[in-house]
């Protein structure tokens, strides 16, 4: 796990230091990215050019280097980092059974997953419904 | 993960990879208004990159292909 945004990495020390170690036990503990200039948060759809800043974004990379999912949200809204653990196990368990298992909308782990093929064609309601 | 010297500069980070099937910049010239760049997209290869950090007390360089760690 690592973080991006485009302040320095002298600016995320003392970020680090002053405030985020005293909201976590454990500071943190993932490297903490500089992108001053915008290069990565640019190919990653993120950076604002206007504003010179990297706009929030998370990004899930699995371990063959592709992207799996992406959340990319204006300012005023954070994320909901239980939501991306949700999907961090959803896409681990698909990854496990090689795509036999698929998790479907609202899937949380434990729950019943999908096994795609003909037999579940028009017959999701039987295994799986709303809530 | 290699540690950096601290200096003035405020480094910061570069994607790569992008350049490296074309050594010879003005044989193959992009097309105006057409980008080489590689965009993130679900599905697709995570664009790689190389760029100074923070992490727990040091400044490093850290490379996304190769300092990636797996929950």
């Amino acid at each position: 796990m690592l973080s991006v945004s485009t302040d320095s990495t002298f600016v995320h020390k003392i970020w680090e230091e002053e405030e985020l170690s005293k909201m976590t036990k454990s500071g943190i503990p993932w490297p903490m990215v500089a992108d001053g200039a915008g290069n990565l948060g640019r190919v990653y759809g993120v950076y604002d050019e206007g504003n010179g800043v990297n706009i929030r974004g998370r990004f899930l990379i699995d371990p063959d280097g592709v992207i799996q999912a992406m959340e990319v949200l204006t300012p005023p809204v954070g994320r909901k980092v239980e939501e991306t653990i949700r999907q961090v196990h959803a896409f681990q368990l698909v990854r496990k059974t090689k795509g036999a298992e698929a998790c479907p909308a609202g899937w949380e782990p434990g729950k019943p997953t999908l096994k795609p093929g003909p037999d579940l064609v028009g017959k999701v309601w039987k295994v799986w419904q709303p809530e | 993960m290699a540690e950096e010297p601290v200096g003035c500069a405020k480094p910061t980070g570069a994607v790569i990879g992008e350049d490296a099937a074309s050594p010879d910049k003005s044989m193959d010239k992009p097309k105006e208004g057409e980008s080489t760049m590689v965009m993130a997209r679900v599905g697709g290869k995570a664009p790689d990159f190389q760029a100074p950090a923070y992490h727990k007390g040091k400044f490093i360089t850290i490379k996304l292909s190769g300092d990636f760690t797996f929950v």
